[in-house]
């Protein structure tokens, strides 16, 4: 590949990393501050060979990605807020069928049409209960231009790994922020290729085996085998069943193939930790804002650390709980774009042992790190 | 042409849980439906039926082909991507009247606008089976269900003109009365390159003929037969005589280029860029 040199703009990155990270079927419709993913799409995907189609709305945008996947490609969808809503029927359907495909939620100012062209971090609730019933979800928070790229790239990784459905969360400032950024050649990768099942001779495959490990094994249509998927609660074959223990297993598994893998899922940067005395938890563009903030008040004589999640979902629950439990800090501060969503998961890891102060903000401007250090100082 | 057919081979052998009322006619649509395949002498593998939900929807449970039973209304939008990333297989929907004219509306007409090759069988029961009978954007005026019980007053989607306007390429009607010439209409639409609509008029007399004086299900089966002509006979027919009157017949064979031979045409001119 050439010219992999140059500014891109963080959804620019997205696109071109889910190519490389051998995405080949991208159903979308428009919606800043989303839509130059699906721009990229349509420009790159037909050179590849995979197919792209803007659907007539979301909701067929995410059916459509979910029907391709079961052709055995890898597939991906992007929107923003008003847009997710309305993944968020299928999005159900990706989660009991158990469906690798990667879903990038370019955050705006909600709800409802909110401020299109303004950062949010108000939708990060949403990605892990948008859709009803209970469910797996893993979410990944980029926070800075090559993290865009990396993170599509594991997305992409962990949907297979985990037969589920993956978001990208990103915000309008990551999304339009143009950086120069070296991309890596495609084959350095570390990718999870898709391995189609092929059942032995006379075998009848089992879409939702659970004697399998907690991952059932990813069958495809058109592979010479047939099998049914449904988004009703389902037996080992994916029929439908009224069977309580087999509904009771089938949807424990389902959560526990996330919950029991957190250790491989979670990702955290912990920065300038060591010798802190306050934790800045801040995910996404404000994390990357909080780095500069910790720098800053560093300067002014305060000892101050950040703990930033790179994988939102599943939460940090125990690398959190460790440095929390170490109890070298004074004090906990959670800055997000929006009016208080993860600092009630800070608060259940931190059970009141450490001060939690918050900065909140939606006006539609980013956080920076002059309101962090702001705040800060008037907190601790 | 292959005669005898052996339905056992298409039906699943480990999945019987049949959900449908006796005498209901998705049994004949998908009786149809097989021995359109099977006449086609069409692979299992090389097929894909899609469902919704509903009574109709449950079609896709009891096949032996790749099935996927989806969310009300969007069957057609999964078959999309199923045909866009496996363009040489058959893709097939099934979905009732309300899956695919209310909730499903928007994918029915944008999937005929695309001319995309899919084969969509519209299940026309003029109700909402599955729920117990509320009325659909099929209910005739005077019918009435769970949610019209002073008789309906709404007005009615013409599925064969809302296929048409919309740029299906392929669009006929039949009533489930008529297995022979449906399943003629199906193989048609399924050798059919292009959008096919089949609109099959079928019988609940469970939710909807019990409710409107019909007592047995052969009543409904009857008011069915009264109330439809084929198109050659209604060619003859003045207005007056064709008013309350559904037409059955093939209404559009048009070639028009499809949508996912344009698309793998354009990938093929960008190769090597
Ligand atoms: C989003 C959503 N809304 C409503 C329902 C409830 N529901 C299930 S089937 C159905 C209607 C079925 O009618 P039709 O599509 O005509 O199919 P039939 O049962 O008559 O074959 C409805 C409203 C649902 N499953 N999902
Ligand atoms: S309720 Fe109506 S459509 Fe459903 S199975 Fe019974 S007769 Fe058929």
């Amino acid at each position: 590949m050439s010219k992999r040199k140059g500014v891109y703009t963080g959804n620019e990155l997205i696109a071109l990393a889910a190519i490389d990270a051998g995405c080949r079927f991208y159903a979308g419709y428009p919606i800043t501050p989303s839509s130059e993913i699906m721009e990229v799409m349509s420009k790159e995907m037909p050179k590849v060979g995979g197919g792209f189609i803007q659907m007539e709305d979301e909701i067929a945008s995410m059916a459509a990605a979910i029907g391709a996947a079961w052709t055995g490609v890898k597939s991906m969808t992007a929107s923003s807020g008003p847009g997710i809503s309305l993944k968020s029927e299928n999005l159900g359907l990706a989660c009991i069928t158990e469906t690798p495909v990667v879903i990038v939620n370019i955050m705006r100012g909600g709800p409802s049409t909110g401020f299109p062209t303004a950062p949010s971090q108000s939708d990060v609730m949403q990605a892990k209960w948008g859709t009803h019933g209970d469910h797996p979800v893993i979410a990944l928070v980029p926070g800075n231009a090559k993290e865009m790229y990396y993170e599509t790239v594991r997305a992409f990784n962990l949907a297979e790994k985990f037969r589920t459905p993956v978001f990208i969360l990103g915000d309008e400032t990551l999304g339009h922020m143009n950086t120069m950024v070296e991309l890596p050649d495609p084959s350095e990768l570390e990718i999870v290729e898709r391995e189609i099942y092929q059942p032995k001779e006379g075998e009848k495959y089992k879409p939702f085996d659970m004697s399998k490990g907690d991952v059932p094994p990813m069958g495809a249509f058109f592979r010479g085998y047939r099998f049914h998927l449904t988004g009703l609660n389902h037996d080992e074959y994916g029929y439908p069943t009224i069977d309580k223990e087999m509904i009771r297993k089938q949807q424990e598994r389902m959560m526990k193939k996330v919950e029991n893998h957190a250790d491989e899922i979670v990702k955290n940067e912990l920065f300038m930790m060591d010798d802190a005395e306050y934790i800045i938890f801040a995910y996404g563009s404000t994390g990357a804002a909080s780095k500069l903030a910790a720098k800053r008040l560093r300067e002014k004589g305060k000892k101050v650390g950040v703990f930033r999640p790179i994988t939102i979902w599943p939460f940090p629950e125990k690398q959190l709980d460790e440095v929390i439990a170490t109890g070298k800090y004074k004090g906990i501060m959670v800055a997000e774009a929006n009016l208080g969503q993860i600092i009630f998961e800070v608060e259940r890891v931190n059970k009141g042992r450490l001060p939690l102060k918050d900065l909140l903000k939606v006006d539609g401007t980013p956080v920076s790190p002059t309101d962090i250090v702001t705040r800060f100082e008037e907190v601790f | 042409m292959a005669g005898y057919i052996n339905y056992e081979y298409y039906l699943r052998q480990d999945y019987r849980n049949l959900q449908w009322c006796p005498g209901c006619g998705d049994g004949a649509i998908l009786q149809a439906f097989l021995r359109a395949v099977h006449e086609l002498e069409i692979s299992k593998d090389d097929v894909a039926v899609v469902s919704g939900i509903g009574c109709s929807g449950r079609i896709s449970g009891y096949i032996d082909f790749n099935t996927m039973h989806t969310t009300h209304g969007r069957p057609v939008a999964f078959a999309t991507g199923i045909k866009l990333a496996a363009p040489d297989k058959y893709v097939v929907v099934f979905g009732g009247d309300g899956d695919q004219t209310a909730i499903g509306g928007n994918h029915f007409i944008h999937a005929c606008r695309r001319n995309i090759d899919l084969t969509i069988i519209v299940i026309n029961n003029n109700v909402y089976g599955m729920t117990g009978g509320q009325y659909s954007p099929t209910t005739p005026n005077g019918f009435k269900t769970q949610t019209t019980p002073y008789g309906n007053y709404d007005n009615q989607f013409d599925i064969v003109k809302l296929a048409t306007g919309a740029g299906a390429t392929y669009v006929a009607r039949e009533t489930v009365l008529k297995p022979v010439i449906l399943t003629k209409y199906i193989k048609k639409a399924l050798q059919h390159k292009g959008c096919s609509v089949v609109e099959v008029i079928s019988n609940c007399h469970i939710n909807l003929g019990r409710r409107n004086k019909m007592k047995s299900p052969h009543a409904l089966l009857d008011w069915i037969k009264e109330h439809t002509v084929p198109m050659s006979k209604a060619k003859k027919m003045s207005e007056e005589e064709l008013v309350g009157k559904v037409v059955t017949g093939e209404f559009v064979e048009i070639d028009k280029p499809e949508f996912t031979e344009q698309y793998y045409k354009l990938c093929e001119s960008l190769k090597g860029e």
